[in-house]
């Protein structure tokens, strides 16, 4: 058994050290949000967070998270980033499919919650890991600084 | 979203009637159901007679006593945003809460389904909107009709004093109101007894009237995609699941010779290995344990007879098929009297085998029972599905229940059903319901390709006008073998789509189709099908043909678009908000030896006509980055603009990908790419800024789902070109030529 912290639930999981985080959020514990699109960390849509940070879960052993907690897309909503980005995103019509919209606003909701306003260079840095075959790029890119704006303003 | 549980008898309705645009009917599960047939009008245009006489209805509206309205229809939700526009269309001539407005997914059955351009149920051809724009207005207005005769029998009142908003009657001089919902119930009693009529030919607003149609409503599928909460095939967790993957035979074509499955059985979770005559599949408690299993598998096949094709071999094929005469699928005045006048040029173009990608991988989730199967899929195709999985099981098909899913991506793929005939035959040896799922790998290299194609182009042209013109498109015909039907006389109608109605003026013209099939490998329709090929080549000839004339690439097609008045438009804007005609300015910190250039291209295809400019860098190493793309288009009447411009940023992107980096290879019989790392998408930091600029019209609505596809890779490659003056005839772009490393 190893015991994983999941959007702040304790959450055990009967499986070997070596399962990646993706696979037993999904296939062990339900929470199916997060998805599976490559498997070698190329499309970022199993992004989640370890303790705020944004980390390809696909390719990250249950056996190395420890004691940090997990985010996911079903928990990120209760961050105010989450929150922001997450309304940002339907305030913009981002999402197409859908299928990576997941992995993107945890990638972004990770990207606001260290650069609160970030730039274009910054947006692709952290954003060119997130493959969007519909191609909401354009949106994903306005959607993040309309998030940061807000944010801001409910910041000050 | 899964299919209705309350639509087992929709024939219980009155018998079919012939002519009448409504059938009123009992829901199951409560509520009245008001049946119609959408898409007779657009299956006539196109030359296809349905099936039978009767006006059986294959849509329907639910009128539940809560007042909830729900359209039940066979179109799928694959991020076109479909969903919210049919459900636009159907409250706007309703009146209709469209708060309250649900779009549930029709179940499998081709005979009241059936799409009416395909003849089978698919969502596909950018149609959607087309099929059903007059068909769903009439039967919202009929609806809404019947609604209001049955509040003025309740209030025993004039029909003429009653008015309707948001799913309510209201009696205007005593300011009485009646929901829908409160209404249905008097409604179905009354067209029972032949006490209210259904309007043969009810008025539709004008378009001055629209309070929905037009507007940037909301998507609806989009709070559930932003939360987490949606789910797709992949996400299916019926109770008692299993999870597999699986290896088919790396050449195509081949078969499992040997399994070695010892190691495979050792790895923890792993509970069995399936070996089917062309499969291994690996079952066991998670993906994981199935995908380790796999990996410890070994495997011997048979190749077969495939396993010596190779890419040039292909080429070589193709190239040797276009040399004959192809049959001729139009032709206007003479051609070859027109190409023997005037300056002649001749061109070839080619395009690569492309994969589809969708981000969510192949999969299909599995019950089968000794008398029914269950089947839980994202699918363009629910009835094939079902016929699939019914043939494969040796049951009658409604035994089948097919769960259709939101699709992570569909682009074409999903209009296959070899998935679900895998995933049937795996689960036949399973007990319990069996999820499984493609590794990316396997979605890449067991996928059914765009085909590729191979074009010649021959044209005259004297003082700006063309007097002859010759396209001989040869290629794989997807159509002979997903409908065959359509395929007649040795013409493919998809493949040539765009090139029989090209949009310029031509007086002497042949069109020519050589069916040309790769050896060894499937082809299947993939976003932009049949014009993302021509309009390449035309839009790309016709840059040369200007630059031979010395013409302005503009002006050269403007002057040759005279009864085009809606594309001539179209071009006229893109290329005025793009600053045609002025240099490209630098960006800053542009590194020197980056040579700049901006190129339009215009295209006619589904219905929408579109012009696009794109300007482009390209580096002394050969890399190209497309900075901007402007982009007009006229789609007759937009049903939710936001969609239409949606629609427009995602396809260019699709079609961007194609251009600068799409290629699916074939050596030793087998696809040489396997992931995102080998084949690449375009990514964030490489998507340019898009301009999307609709042109109000109020001509019918056009197709919008793959113009953008299409539209994408002949402006970037006429955008190179007037950066360096290097004509690329084939994608992807070869980075070598551009950095002046190897000749064009």
């Amino acid at each position: 058994m190893i015991t994983l912290r999941i959007n702040g639930e304790n959450r055990s999981v009967d499986a070997t050290g070596d399962v990646p985080l993706l696979w037993a959020l999904r296939d062990l514990l339900g929470l199916t949000g997060t998805k599976f699109g490559c498997g070698i960390a190329q499309c970022g849509a199993c992004t989640v967070h370890l303790d705020g940070k944004a980390v390809r879960s696909c390719v990250l052993p249950i056996s190395l998270v420890g004691d940090r907690a997990i985010t996911t897309i079903e928990g990120v909503g209760k961050t105010p980033t989450g929150a922001s980005v997450q309304n940002a995103w339907l305030d913009l019509e981002v999402v197409q499919c859908g299928y990576c919209q997941s992995g993107q606003i945890m990638s972004a909701a990770a990207l606001l919650a260290e650069t609160p306003n970030p730039d274009d260079d910054a947006i692709d840095a952290a954003m060119s890991g997130n493959i969007c075959r519909c191609g909401t790029y354009v949106r994903i890119r306005a959607a993040i600084k309309r998030a940061a704006k807000a944010t801001a303003a409910t910041a000050t | 979203m899964s299919a209705p549980v309350d639509m087992q008898s929709p024939l219980d309705l009155q018998s079919p009637r012939r002519r009448a645009l409504l059938q009123v009917g009992a829901a199951a599960a409560g509520g009245v159901l008001f049946g119609f047939h959408a898409g007779r009008a657009i299956a006539e245009s196109a030359g296809r007679r349905p099936a039978d006489a009767l006006f059986a209805p294959n849509a329907f509206i639910r009128i539940d006593t809560h007042g909830s309205i729900t359209l039940i229809m066979p179109q799928v939700e694959m991020g076109q945003g479909v969903y919210t526009s049919l459900a636009m269309v159907l409250a706007e001539e309703l009146d209709a809460d469209f708060a309250r407005v649900v779009l549930q997914a029709a179940p499998p059955d081709t005979k009241l389904y059936a799409n009416p351009v395909f003849g089978v149920q698919a969502t596909g051809n950018s149609n959607s909107i087309r099929a059903f724009w007059i068909p769903l207005r009439k039967a919202g207005a009929a609806t809404r009709a019947l609604l209001l005769q049955a509040a003025a029998r309740t209030w025993k009142v004039d029909a003429a004093s009653l008015a309707t908003d948001r799913s309510t009657v209201i009696h205007q001089p005593s300011g009485r109101k009646l929901s829908y919902g409160d209404l249905a119930a008097t409604a179905l009693a009354m067209t029972m007894t032949g006490a209210a009529t259904i309007p043969a030919d009810p008025p539709l607003k004008h378009i001055s009237e629209f309070k929905l149609i037009g507007k940037p409503i909301k998507r609806l599928d989009a709070p559930d995609k932003v939360n987490g909460s949606t789910r797709f095939g992949i996400d299916a967790m019926p109770a008692g699941l299993k999870f597999a993957t699986l290896a088919a035979s790396p050449v195509f074509g081949g078969t499992v010779q040997h399994v070695d499955d010892r190691a495979a059985l050792t790895v923890p979770g792993v509970r069995q290995v399936v070996v089917l005559d062309n499969l291994v599949a690996v079952i066991a408690d998670h993906t994981w344990a199935a995908m380790r299993g796999l990996a410890a598998l070994e495997i011997t096949w048979n190749e077969g007879a495939n396993a010596t094709v190779g890419q040039a071999q292909i080429w070589q094929q193709i190239e040797r098929a276009s040399d004959a005469s192809g049959a001729v699928a139009k032709a206007v005045g003479d051609a070859d009297k027109g190409l023997a006048q005037g300056d002649r040029h001749e061109a070839v173009y080619r395009l690569p085998f492309l994969a589809h990608a969708p981000m969510e991988p192949m999969n299909c989730t599995v019950h089968v029972r000794p008398d029914g199967c269950e089947i839980w899929v994202g699918t363009q195709v629910a009835a094939r599905t079902q016929e699939i999985a019914a043939k494969v099981c040796q049951l009658p098909t409604d035994k089948v229940i097919v769960h259709n899913q939101l699709l992570g991506g569909g682009f074409g793929r999903r209009l296959e059903v070899d998935m679900t005939e895998k995933a049937v035959r795996i689960a036949q040896h399973v007990a319990g319901p069996l999820k499984v799922i493609w590794s990316r790998e396997e979605d890449i290299r067991q996928d059914l390709y765009r085909p590729m194609y191979y074009d010649r182009l021959t044209a005259s042209v004297s003082d700006g006008r063309i007097l002859g013109w010759h396209h001989r498109i040869t290629g794989s015909s997807v159509m002979a073998r997903w409908l065959p039907a359509a395929y007649q006389k040795n013409i493919d109608g998809d493949a040539v789509d765009s090139a029989v109605d090209i949009p310029y003026d031509i007086a002497n013209l042949r069109i020519e189709y050589v069916r040309d099939e790769p050896p060894a490998v499937p082809t299947g329709f993939w976003r932009g099908v049949g014009p993302n090929n021509n309009v390449f080549a035309i839009e790309s000839f016709f840059d040369e043909l200007a630059a031979a004339s010395h013409k302005d690439p503009l002006a050269f097609r403007r002057d040759l678009l005279q009864g085009q008045p809606r594309l001539r438009a179209a071009l006229d804007l893109a290329t005025s908000k793009a600053g045609w005609g002025t240099p490209v300015t630098p960006r800053p910190g542009q590194s020197a030896g980056v040579r700049t250039g901006r190129g339009v291209a215009a295209q006619v295809a589904f219905a929408s006509y579109i012009a696009t400019v794109a300007e482009v860098e390209v580096g002394p190493d050969g890399e190209v980055h497309v900075r901007r793309i402007v982009c007009a288009v006229d789609s007759g009447i937009v049903v939710n603009p936001d969609t239409v411009v949606a629609q427009l940023q995602g396809g260019l992107i699709f079609g961007l990908t194609a251009a600068l980096y799409g290629s699916i290879t074939i050596s030793k019989g087998r696809v040489q790419q396997g992931n995102f790392n080998d084949y690449r998408m375009l990514r964030i930091d490489q998507a340019p800024a898009i301009e999307v600029h609709l042109i109000a019209s109020d001509e019918s609505p056009g197709g919008i789902g793959e113009t953008g596809a299409t539209a994408a890779p002949p402006a970037v490659v006429n955008a190179i070109y007037a950066a360096t003056g290097i004509r690329l005839r084939q994608l992807p772009i070869d980075r070598e030529i551009l950095a002046g490393r190897r000749k064009a």
